[in-house]
């Protein structure tokens, strides 16, 4: 192989991944919520209605790409590709099994928060030159929500990379597997249940989605920093969307449910299917976001910033004391 | 609080074209940050001009233009447009027909409130518990179809009487529905109403308090939830509510949340009237002999009933010919319109939906 292809090849497949979930997910959005609502979700696209989003993308693209008289040009198009971008970058350290990744960074964990957190900056151009009212003020609040949910998401995950001793995603998969006293397996999610607490509601937050979709609140702003987009350019947009949690909930996975491995499964069997089993264990994540989303009403800004400011960031901090300090007494040699 | 910011204001405008307005309202909304300084209602997008129309209708065909009007709750604008002619023709309603008038009437408004119940959660971002309205409402459009025909325009409560009796389907079909109610509305009542978030949002939120609702002329849930227990049923008894037994539930606070606890209980009031409707229905015929073509003498009547959304009213003037003379319409939802310029300054902007939700308002009446 040679050196130009396997610089490419890695991002292609990021590429049609991403497209491929994004495809794989609005079926699925549409389908769980159907169901969640006493509907049937799509269904005459093709058998059970599998071809429905392949026809809304043809859709898309067809669609007449308007731009607001009163828009500022460059930011307008740059918007939903600051959007999309790190979207797809975020793929670039999630490991799906033991040798199936895109790239291997020490810093993994960390790589891929700092590339999310470029995704407001896309919003707020967004929203700010669609010269739409609501787009902006979707666009403000997107910004405020996202300052201040990305600090307990950051929090909540640091007692983890202190146990893990690691920022490599692939090493805190490594040390959850196996299980604890034969039956106990060695996930985070059972050690650090308010980490993960903090962890999903942020994530949420995060992720635009309910109970925290306040940027996008069809209900109150139309769609939000969306709202003058059109054609596949909101495409674009929609589909950093489905990437996100994608992403967020795969690193969820990683994080608290021990990625692609599990427990009592011995290696040999487990090694040509874990990415199947990484995939599932994603989108289960994804399907319980879903869930929240078919249920519950929107937090009004305010509650929101109270949550994230009063709440979430001191819980972090003290947990994250706590850990430590409990570390330091239970290691050897240490206080204890 | 951060104090009083030397920023400019931004003027938004919420409407006629806005997914939650619940029609073609129009809301200019003055804003500072997400906070709303200033905000004017502004309707008659929806303008069809029903009062003049039914100045050149025969009073037999009033109720086609009501059922238009509010169009959620036909059953409800056309039994105001039958009292009124009754009343000004002097006729007596055979018994059965009166009895069949408010087992439809509750009928209608528990499918009215389904629809704010609904759309109340959508305002407030919540989509589940629509789809699942959507399922009570289901039924009982099937009750009222397969008596009148129609799934929204029912046209059937006429001058004299009711178009046709219960039918065997329609009361099975209630039969069972009464059956499982009182669980539905405690699940849509777990759904919504017990979920944390939405408590805050709605709790101390849009106080109406009793002078308020007085002096803007409110009616129905959005004066009960103040605690003045004023409910045409009761208190002007038409059709045959003097015989039923019911509660009028009142709020104490006037926020958001007691309106919502008071149509919540208006529903369980309306199953237990309806149980009761159907195990004393009289025998009878449906429709007093009424002529074709009525000219009443000439006088003024009102006539109101409680719709869902309040006392809905019909001023009716003749003059002796076979088309009233005057014919006004007191819709509950244009007085309720207007408190919203008193409730929303203050609130956050998505407390301005939700709040345009908590009223209850159908533009189909406010601009008629």
């Amino acid at each position: 192989m040679s050196a130009v292809s396997a610089l490419i090849l890695p991002v292609l497949a990021a590429v049609g991944l991403m497209l491929v979930n994004g495809v794989v997910l609005i079926y699925m959005l549409r389908k769980v919520l159907g169901h969640l609502h006493l509907r049937l979700g799509p269904t005459h696209v093709g058998p059970k209605g599998i071809v429905q989003t392949t026809a809304d993308v043809l859709k898309l693209l067809s669609k007449e790409d308007v731009r607001p008289n009163g828009a500022d040009r460059w930011m307008y198009v740059l918007g939903p590709v600051i959007v999309f971008v790190p979207s797809l970058m975020a793929y670039a350290a999630i490991p799906f099994s033991e040798t199936l990744r895109i790239t291997r960074l020490d810093t993994g964990l960390l790589y891929t928060f700092a590339v999310l957190s470029l995704v407001p900056l896309g919003v707020i151009m967004a929203g700010w030159a669609s010269a739409n009212k609501y787009s902006l003020i979707g666009a403000l609040r997107a910004a405020a929500q996202q300052v201040a949910y990305e600090v307990p998401l950051l929090l909540s995950v640091l007692p983890v990379v202190m146990i893990a001793g690691s920022l490599d995603l692939g090493e805190i998969v490594a040390f959850q597997t196996g299980v604890w006293m034969g039956v106990v397996p060695r996930w985070f999610v059972l050690l650090m249940v308010p980490s993960f607490v903090i962890f999903m509601i942020a994530a949420l937050c995060e992720l635009n989605q309910t109970p925290f979709d306040m940027s996008e609140a069809e209900s109150e702003l139309v769609a939000g920093f969306a709202t003058e987009y059109s054609s596949m350019k909101f495409g674009l947009i929609f589909l950093s969307e489905f990437s996100n949690s994608f992403v967020i909930s795969a690193l969820a996975v990683t994080l608290f449910f021990g990625g692609w491995t599990l427990p009592f499964v011995p290696e040999s069997i487990l090694a040509p299917i874990a990415p199947i089993v990484f995939v599932a264990k994603t989108y289960a994540g994804i399907f319980v976001f879903m869930w929240i989303r078919g249920t519950l009403p929107r937090v009004r800004i305010d509650h929101l910033m109270n949550l994230g400011w009063k709440w979430l960031i001191p819980a972090s901090l003290v947990w994250i004391m706590l850990v430590g300090v409990v570390m330091k007494l239970a290691a050897p040699g240490g206080v204890g | 609080m951060i104090g009083p910011r030397d920023t400019e204001h931004l003027v938004v405008n919420i409407g006629p074209q806005h997914p939650s307005t619940h029609g073609v309202l129009r809301l200019v909304a003055e804003l500072d940050g997400e906070e709303i300084v200033n905000v004017e209602v502004s309707a008659g997008y929806l303008h069809r001009g029903i009062e003049k129309l039914g100045e050149h209708r025969r009073y037999h065909q009033l109720g086609t233009l009501m059922d238009r009007g509010d169009y959620l709750s036909g059953i409800h604008g056309e039994l105001a447009a039958a009292l009124a002619t009754e009343q000004l023709l002097e006729v007596e309603v055979p018994p059965k027909a009166r009895w069949l008038r408010s087992l439809m009437g509750e009928v209608n408004r528990i499918a009215s409130h389904m629809i704010w119940y609904g759309t109340f959660g959508l305002d407030t971002g919540a989509m589940g518990q629509f789809l699942y309205a959507m399922r009570e409402r289901e039924t009982l459009l099937d009750v009222l179809e397969s008596v009148s025909g129609q799934r929204m325009m029912f046209n059937y409560v006429r001058p004299g009487g009711v178009i046709a009796d219960i039918t065997p389907d329609a009361e099975q079909k209630l039969r069972t529905f009464l059956r499982t109610i009182d669980t539905y509305i405690d699940e849509h009542h777990a759904l919504l109403g017990g979920n944390e978030i939405f408590q805050k949002r709605v709790r101390g939120v849009g106080v109406i308090n009793r002078e308020m609702g007085l002096s803007f002329g409110l009616t129905g849930a959005n004066l009960r939830c103040s605690g003045v227990p004023y409910d045409v049923r009761r208190d002007k008894p038409y059709a045959a509510y003097g015989e039923l037994e019911f509660d009028v539930p009142i709020g104490s606070v006037g926020d958001a949340w007691d309106r919502y606890l008071v149509r919540m209980e208006e529903m369980r009031q309306a199953a237990r009237m309806i149980r009761q409707c159907i195990e004393g229905l009289p025998e009878g015929d449906v429709m007093a002999k009424i002529p074709k073509v009525v000219r009443p003498p000439a006088g003024e009547v009102y006539a109101c009933v409680e719709s869902p959304r309040g006392e809905l009213g019909i001023h009716l003037v003749s003059d002796g010919s076979d088309t009233p003379y005057r014919f006004h319409y007191r819709a509950p939802s244009l007085f309720a319109v207007q408190v919203l310029e008193e409730i929303l300054p203050g609130t956050l902007l998505a407390d301005a939906i939700m709040l345009i939700g908590s009223v209850d308002i159908l533009i189909g009446e406010i601009d008629r």
